[in-house]
């Protein structure tokens, strides 16, 4: 029974509570680390690194750090672990380093990882924490896997660099070189996101409403505004004074 | 000075460089207070603030501090902990002084602390090899690019709530595709200010 929890906290992260497909965290990565599955494999893994590397210190720390500022000190914790990552890249892999270029330094403000640390590391023990970081960053990485494949595949005719026979030959290419670049992200995203609503973990739409913010470290200053979904920037220090939306209006 | 490398510099941004619909740094704010036009306004001129604001701060610490000590790649770290703390002292130093600027941004404030778009671009005058004057004519353009994205794309979002569509891409699903599309607008620029500024 106790092997099977264990199980499942790892497991969970990679479909039912997907980071990136159900609860839509860390978009900004997942948009511009697709266009080929070499740079999505590299964003992946280093992530996890970070993601599992910070979950355990925050988890061990949990007793120390005050209530107060613990954003701050996670921020500190998880930037540290970036910037190892970062050097190590830049000594033993420097063609990906290159390849991943600021996105690597932004892992640290990617709100998977602070919102690991804020929903979980800071409630559970070290071995725990160190397997939902696991399995989140794991789940992290077979998104942006199953992302980079379709904008790969169909954008290329390529898989990590290698052609296939029947999309691109000589003399003939049955490629949408469009999807490799900034628009095919945003359509591709929204194609997943909108397959996995439809067949997907039902619960999805309400775990995201309760997840996304407790992520954002914002989110105690912003009342709970939830940034991935299209409820209303609410404003505590001024009245709303703008008129109706004009676009309603002119529909009627 | 070369008026015309800094007129391309602050283009670039705006339009071919745009960092939300071409770099897609700092999509959360995109996605999430793009709904309404004075919102998204708002903090598209919250965001051109703390972008001067970190870029005036970040580039000297980099290159009279960071770099002579040999501590280059401390560069993430102490980045984000100035950003973050320099936002929460504007916003204190707005709302005892100028308590009237407050009002319109304080609200937009605290959400652009971590923006990575504002770490990016940060990041990103020091890697272009930019001097101060570039970084902060830089930091302007990709300000002004995030600002024009953000009230163009609001226009599009109050069209898409008065427009039926499929129950599973209600939401973000329809959203993200419409910002493929703006994308895709956007993608035309490339090319374009080499052409009209005459700079190979």
């Amino acid at each position: 029974m106790k092997q099977n929890n264990k199980l499942s906290i790892f497991l969970r992260g990679l479909i039912a509570e997907n980071p990136v497909l159900v609860l839509v965290l860390g978009t900004c990565p997942t948009l511009a680390q697709t266009g080929s599955v070499i740079a999505a494999l590299s964003m992946g893994i280093a992530a996890t690194i970070v993601l599992a590397c910070s979950n355990v210190v925050i988890s061990a720390l949990r007793k120390v750090i005050p209530d107060t500022v613990r954003i701050p000190c996670y921020i500190v914790v998880i930037a540290g672990f970036v910037t190892a990552v970062q050097l190590l890249m830049h000594a033993y892999l420097p063609d990906l380093y290159a390849m991943m270029g600021v996105y690597l330094a932004l892992i640290v403000v990617n709100c998977i990882i602070l919102g690991r640390a804020e929903m979980f590391a800071r409630k559970n023990n070290m071995l725990d924490s160190l397997l939902d970081g696991l399995g989140m960053g794991v789940g992290f990485l077979l998104a942006l896997l199953a992302m980079a494949t379709i904008r790969e595949v169909l954008g290329a005719g390529t898989f990590a660099g290698i052609a296939i026979p029947f999309l691109v030959g000589e003399g003939y290419s049955y490629t949408i070189p469009i999807l490799t670049q900034a628009p095919g992200g945003f359509l591709v995203f929204g194609i997943l996101i909108a397959i996995v609503n439809k067949i997907g973990p039902k619960k999805g739409e309400k775990k995201r409403k309760e997840f996304s913010c407790e992520g954002c470290p914002s989110a105690h200053l912003c009342g709970k505004v939830s940034c991935a979904e299209n409820t209303e920037l609410v404003i505590t220090s001024e009245p709303e004074v703008q008129g109706t939306p004009e676009g309603k209006e002119g529909e009627a | 000075m070369d008026f015309k490398m800094l007129l391309y510099i602050l283009l670039m941004g705006v339009f071919v460089n745009n960092y939300v619909l071409n770099k897609f740094l700092g999509i959360c704010p995109f996605l999430g207070v793009s709904k309404k036009f004075n919102q998204a306004s708002g903090m598209g001129i919250a965001v051109i603030f703390v972008m001067l604001v970190a870029t005036a701060v970040t580039w000297p610490i980099q290159i009279y501090v960071l770099d002579p000590a040999g501590l280059g790649f401390l560069q993430t770290i102490v980045f984000i902990l100035v950003i973050a703390a320099l936002v929460q002292f504007v916003e204190i130093v707005l709302k005892k002084f100028i308590p009237a600027l407050h009002k319109s941004l304080g609200v937009y404030l605290p959400l652009i602390t971590t923006n990575c778009a504002v770490l990016g671009v940060a990041i990103n005058n020091i890697t272009d090899g930019y001097n101060f004057i570039e970084s902060m004519f830089s930091s302007l353009g990709v300000g002004l690019g995030f600002l024009l994205a953000m009230v163009l794309f609001a226009g599009v979002r109050s069209r898409i709530e008065n427009c039926p569509s499929p129950k599973a891409v209600q939401g973000l699903p329809i959203t993200l595709i419409a910002a493929s599309i703006v994308s895709l607008a956007f993608f035309g620029f490339s090319g374009v200010l080499e052409n009209l500024l005459g700079i190979a």
